[in-house]
């Protein structure tokens, strides 16, 4: 489960963890024939920003690597919090790089042909805000001819921007990529709809998944911004009344719909940040079962799938995943677990018993066409 | 029909977006209200039209692969979004005309280029955008414009019609496999306009004889507005 290769969606393999928590190994391509009619599955739209930017500390002169890392305000594409690196760059894994040159407030940085002035620095910490100068227009033509994709040392060749960008990228405001939706194409979606399974797709700014900083990255993830469409919040008020399971494509669908949830399974349309980790102690209300990529344990994206699994199911999970050497990170294989611990996801007219699925028939992820 | 559609509402992209045609529609549509992004090779006019129309200019070449991805995330982050693509940059192909037995093989591969693949560079790079606003709104359009030189045999006019007559049908196959995702494709033929393409293509023409390509602007806009209009019908018979 270490392979840093990079696998074509084409090839990636999927391993499906049954409501009774035993294990089935599919293929990514048949994706199209999980879920039942009525269930409703949410992806997140989101295209990644190039969101690396090599450049210089004017006051200086040292290079360094400012990363974009979250949104100060979504409507202001003027200001970021950012991760500075110094001089190095993907190559080195994140933990080992080399700290950035002494920023303070006012300092002016050279980001190719963008100028930022560095606001809040903290002498501790990588953790800046920034400031670019110039409108929108001019912001997004800095970055679409500077920037790269933030990268990480486990892909062996870098990222073009295009392979960062799922099928269904729409508004560039995430920092990276929204990876469970490689696991999804256009083909898959046409199964679905052919098989009555409703797809419908939230924005979300999903940010940086490590910083480089033990302590900072304990604060992670940051505060991200969503927006869920009308379309949405009434697609999940259908699945709960009807009993169809709400499947969330990738952990920051958890993390929005989780944190617009309003009680008795309804998640509020329109604009909010979701903030804090989710995990053990999280009590899920909306979402009964997760596509996401492999992670190991340790890793936030691993430790979120707590939420969801009971920890014997996680520990036989990590081994079997182990085993069978499944690949992970962004671009590897796939994983689709159900909601387990803390009973049903809250849906007011069926107040079932244990486990998630019960009374719904034949069991949920085994269905074939 | 197509004053049913608000286009105060509507995001729009505009390729070739800085000369006859592609000017004339970033105009009109500005005109009616539109938030519109057009992409054009050339810095110096990219900034010009931007400033006279308050449309958001975009310096790439469709041609180009490298350039795809990175018009795409200006087009969406300048709009927040995109409702509808109109492919309208062109290339001629050799210039001037010559018999296809006198073409460069680099020259029909430009006029692929920038005549098909780009187009559908383009349009796979915005296609999640385009879907996301079909989920939404009353549907999403891709407009390639096409030629008559796309259906007859002109000599002479080798590499740009087998380009259109492939983008034509490329329209045609795509339109079939997209709409039940809300998304429209329409190949539209402006006819003979007086553009600078046109002089290029037929030097000692009479340009007053030819169409302004503001009247080709306005029937392709009213075909935009008449295939949301269907959608957002349909959309409503679905509900019923």
């Amino acid at each position: 489960m270490n392979a840093p290769v990079s696998v074509s969606p084409a090839e990636a393999r999927l391993c499906v963890v049954e409501p009774d928590g035993a294990m089935r190994h599919t293929l990514r391509s048949e994706l199209g024939l999980q879920f039942a009619p009525g269930d409703v599955a949410v992806a997140n739209d989101a295209a990644t920003l190039p969101a690396s930017l090599h450049g210089i500390h004017v006051e200086s002169g040292a290079p360094l690597e400012i990363r974009l890392a979250a949104w100060v305000n979504l409507a202001d594409v003027s200001r970021f919090t950012t991760i500075a690196f110094g001089p190095g760059d993907y190559r080195t894994p994140t933990e080992r790089r080399l700290p950035p040159p002494p920023l303070k407030a006012g300092d002016r940085l050279l980001l190719g042909p963008l100028v930022a002035h560095v606001g809040r620095a903290s002498h501790r910490s990588r953790l800046i805000e920034i400031t670019f100068e110039g409108d929108r227009d001019w912001i997004f033509s800095g970055l679409a001819r500077h920037g790269q994709p933030i990268q990480y040392a486990h892909v062996a060749a870098p990222p073009a921007l295009s392979d960062v960008w799922t099928k269904l990228a729409a508004e560039p405001i995430a920092f990276e990529p929204p990876s469970a939706g490689f696991a999804l194409d256009w083909r898959t979606l046409a199964l679905w709809r052919g098989r009555g399974v409703e797809f419908v797709t939230l924005t979300h700014a999903a940010g940086v998944s490590s910083t480089g900083d033990a302590l900072l990255d304990e604060e992670l993830p940051f505060d991200e911004p969503y927006r869920i469409p009308k379309r949405v919040a009434a697609a999940i008020r259908r699945a709960k009344s009807s009993g169809a399971r709400v499947v969330a494509i990738g952990t920051s669908v958890v993390r929005a719909l989780e944190s617009a949830a309003e009680g008795l399974g309804r998640v509020r349309a329109g604009e909010g940040v979701a903030k804090g980790r989710i995990g053990r102690g999280t009590a899920l209300t909306i979402v009964d079962a997760i596509l996401t990529g492999i992670h190991s344990p340790g890793d936030s994206h691993f430790e979120l799938l707590s939420a969801f699994l009971d920890d014997r199911t996680l520990g036989d999970l990590a081994a079997e995943l182990a085993r069978r050497a499944y690949r992970e990170h962004e671009f590897g294989d796939f994983l689709l677990a159900p909601r387990r611990r803390g009973g049903r996801a809250a849906a007011a007219p069926h107040p079932d018993p244990l486990p998630a699925y019960a009374g719904r028939g034949d069991p949920p992820l085994a269905r074939g066409p | 029909m197509a004053d049913q559609i608000d286009f105060r509402a509507l995001r729009v992209a505009v390729t070739g977006g800085t000369s006859g045609l592609g000017l004339a529609l970033a105009q009109d549509l500005r005109a009616r209200g539109a938030n519109v992004a057009f992409v054009a090779r050339t810095a110096s006019d990219v900034a010009r039209v931007a400033q006279a129309t308050g449309a958001h200019g975009i310096v790439g070449d469709v041609g180009a692969k490298a350039d795809i991805t990175r018009v795409a995330l200006q087009i969406t982050g300048a709009l927040s979004g995109l409702d509808v693509l109109i492919n309208n940059a062109s290339s001629l192909g050799p210039v001037p005309l010559s018999l296809l037995a006198d073409t460069e093989c680099e020259d029909l591969e430009r006029a692929l280029a920038v005549n098909l693949v780009g187009p559908f560079r383009l349009t796979k790079a915005l296609f999640g955008a385009l879907a996301a606003s079909a989920r939404e709104r009353p549907g999403a359009v891709v407009v390639n414009i096409s030629s008559d030189a796309a259906v007859a045999a002109y000599p002479g006019w080798g590499a740009y019609g087998a380009s259109k007559a492939a983008l034509r049908h490329m329209t045609a196959i795509w339109d079939e496999e997209a709409k039940d995702s809300g998304v429209r494709f329409l190949s539209i033929d402006p006819g003979d306009m007086d553009t600078a393409l046109h002089a290029l293509a037929v030097p000692d023409a009479d340009p007053t004889a030819r169409k302004r390509p503001e009247r080709a602007a306005a029937e392709i806009l009213a075909a935009i507005g008449a295939a949301l209009t269907a959608n957002a019908l349909r959309e409503v018979e679905a509900l019923r």
